[in-house]
């Protein structure tokens, strides 16, 4: 359902325009002058995502499953609607194949707790790359501790992108799963993912792809990409913090075993042994983020309305504005990103750590992060402690950018005295 | 909000560029890493003890204007007595409104420091390297501290 004041701000073939776009967002009529930046982080909240949310609890709620009155059945509808939203987001088969998780991270641990504990043994390889997100590095190290897996890591190239050829050559028949980002979140380098899928099913390898920047940003197709899981969630896809999606193939889904007991994920208990329900709710052990995934559905509609192709180019568009727009900043040097960057902008400003320019610059009513961005080994490998990343929106536009330029030059002036 | 130039003066922004006793004491008596896992800041600050005087203290690392400018200024500071005084002020565990003791004009120095009390998230880059002096002088041996 498409609010009639959203209408003019998306003709449709052409894209939509942002600053409109921002009217769309409160948080940006609370916070007048905001330059926020930090979508990569989190993103805003539409009105229609804030509002779906706060009607449901005043109209519908009921504990979903269960339960035999019509409330429960609406609330539980409504729950399994934002579920098939979800399934045509990411195009997969079947509804099924989407388990509603806490978030990215969860997702990931579930994958390595149910999947990766049950099918991989002691010398069974896991490669993933060096642009990682923490999220995508630490669950299998816990795995590896308890049951001996390696852990491989792909390299990046001089460019900043992935090593594809080191890629390749590191896959062996003890690969057994691929676990990569689709969009690195520190650099914003794009992952050149379909060629690592085929690569790694040539290799019979698994493939798990960290989708948390790419399906905000890019389209997204679990069939075309013929993966095996993806990940992401919904705070960083307009939607509420909370709630996170994992999609897995129905035949692998159905062979895991559960990773957390309790509620709506059996079908009966007694104290000698209990039966397990199918997928998905297998994986989903007690009352659900209900809100939140009914919110996360409304934020898809309002991806899907807005139009993921018009989402791509505005974020290709503005990419290139900004750092054309940066790179023109004397001692500022973009943080390699490989051949592709989309929506982050990660830099190193000559002479300024990057905690007091994100300092500076929210004094400029700019908001930025400063730090490692959960990706501590890629920054080692940068030679860098720490970068300023800017990461864009659907509500940004280039007025945002040319204030990011002039609060950089104030930071570079107070700073080089 | 508050000023930006209550947070960088001056003499923080000269510190912060040009730190003093920015070196490594070659067999110092004591020594400490100080880390903050958040910002991947780094200190190491190097003591000599004479007795119970500080004959030497230097420091290196890579941090922000503040943790480096103040680890400078402390390293020109009588660290030993101003360490509990200064840190109960930036961490505002002492009233403004209490009357005070006169500062001494060591304290007078820090002064500057006090500006992160506005910027919760920026007091342990003023405090980095005074819990890493602090682990050096209870510690002796090479010891790294990480703010809390």
């Amino acid at each position: 359902m498409k609010p009639a004041s959203l209408r003019s701000v998306y003709p449709g073939p052409g894209g939509f325009d942002p600053s409109l776009l921002k009217r769309e967002f409160p948080i940006f009529a609370s916070n007048p002058g905001l330059v926020f930046l930090d979508s990569g982080a989190s993103a805003q909240k539409p009105r229609s995502v804030i509002d779906r949310i706060s009607n449901y609890y005043s109209t519908d709620y009921a504990n979903v499953h269960r339960g035999v009155y019509r409330l429960s059945a609406r609330s539980t509808e409504l729950f399994e609607e934002a579920r098939e939203k979800i399934r045509a987001f990411l195009n997969a088969p079947d509804q099924r194949e989407i388990v509603f998780v806490r978030g990215a991270t969860e997702g990931i641990n579930l994958v390595a707790q149910s999947w990766g504990a049950a099918y991989l043994k002691a010398g069974d390889e896991v490669l993933i790359s060096e642009l990682e997100h923490h999220s995508n590095i630490v669950p299998w190290q816990l795995l590896r501790d308890r049951i001996g897996i390696r852990l491989v890591v792909a390299p990046i190239d001089a460019t900043g992108g992935l090593d594809v050829a080191a890629f390749e050559s590191l896959l062996s028949p003890r690969t057994r799963l691929v676990a990569m980002t689709h969009l690195a979140n520190a650099t914003g380098a794009l992952i050149p993912i379909e060629t690592v899928t085929r690569l790694a099913r040539r290799h019979g390898a698994k493939v798990l792809i960290d989708g948390c920047q790419a399906a905000p940003r890019l389209s997204v197709d679990v069939q075309a990409l013929d993966c095996d899981f993806y990940v992401f969630s919904g705070h960083k896809t307009y939607g509420p913090t909370g709630i996170g999606v994992l999609y897995g193939r129905y035949e692998l889904l159905s062979e895991m075993p559960p990773w957390q007991g309790g509620g709506e994920m059996i079908l009966s208990v007694t104290f000698e042994k209990s039966e397990f329900q199918d997928p998905p709710h297998r994986f989903e052990a007690g009352t659900p983020d209900i809100s939140g995934a009914i919110g996360l559905g409304t934020a898809i509609d309002f991806i899907e309305d807005l139009g993921r192709d018009n989402i791509l180019e505005h974020e290709e568009a503005l990419t290139g504005y900004g750092i054309d727009r940066l790179s023109r900043i004397p001692g500022l040097r973009m943080v390699e990103a490989g051949q592709g960057r989309l929506g982050i902008l990660s830099f190193d400003l000559d002479g300024v750590h990057p905690h007091d320019l994100a300092q500076v610059l929210d004094q400029h009513n700019v908001a930025v992060r400063a730090g490692h961005h959960c990706a501590q080994p890629l920054l080692e490998k940068l030679g860098l402690a720490a970068t300023t990343r800017a990461s864009l929106g659907v509500y940004n536009d280039e007025s945002d950018i040319d204030r990011l330029a002039t609060a950089l030059g104030a930071a570079r002036e107070m700073f080089s005295r | 909000m508050m000023d930006l130039r209550e947070l960088y003066q001056d003499i923080i922004l000269d510190h912060g560029r040009h730190p003093r006793n920015f070196r490594v004491i070659e067999h110092s008596t004591h020594s400490a890493q100080g880390h903050n896992p958040l910002c991947g800041d780094r200190v190491t600050v190097y003591l000599n003890l004479d007795g119970d005087r500080i004959a030497d203290v230097s420091f290196q690392g890579r941090g922000c204007a503040i943790s480096t400018a103040a680890a400078s200024l402390m390293t020109e500071a009588d660290a030993r007595a101003l360490f509990a005084r200064f840190h109960s002020r930036v961490t505002g565990g002492e009233a403004a409104d209490e009357p005070v003791e006169p500062l001494s004009e060591e304290m007078d120095r820090l002064e500057p420091l006090t500006g992160v009390k506005a910027y919760p998230a920026r007091v342990k880059c003023a405090t980095l390297s005074w819990h890493a002096l602090e682990a050096a002088l209870k510690g002796g041996a090479r010891t790294t501290v990480k703010t809390e």
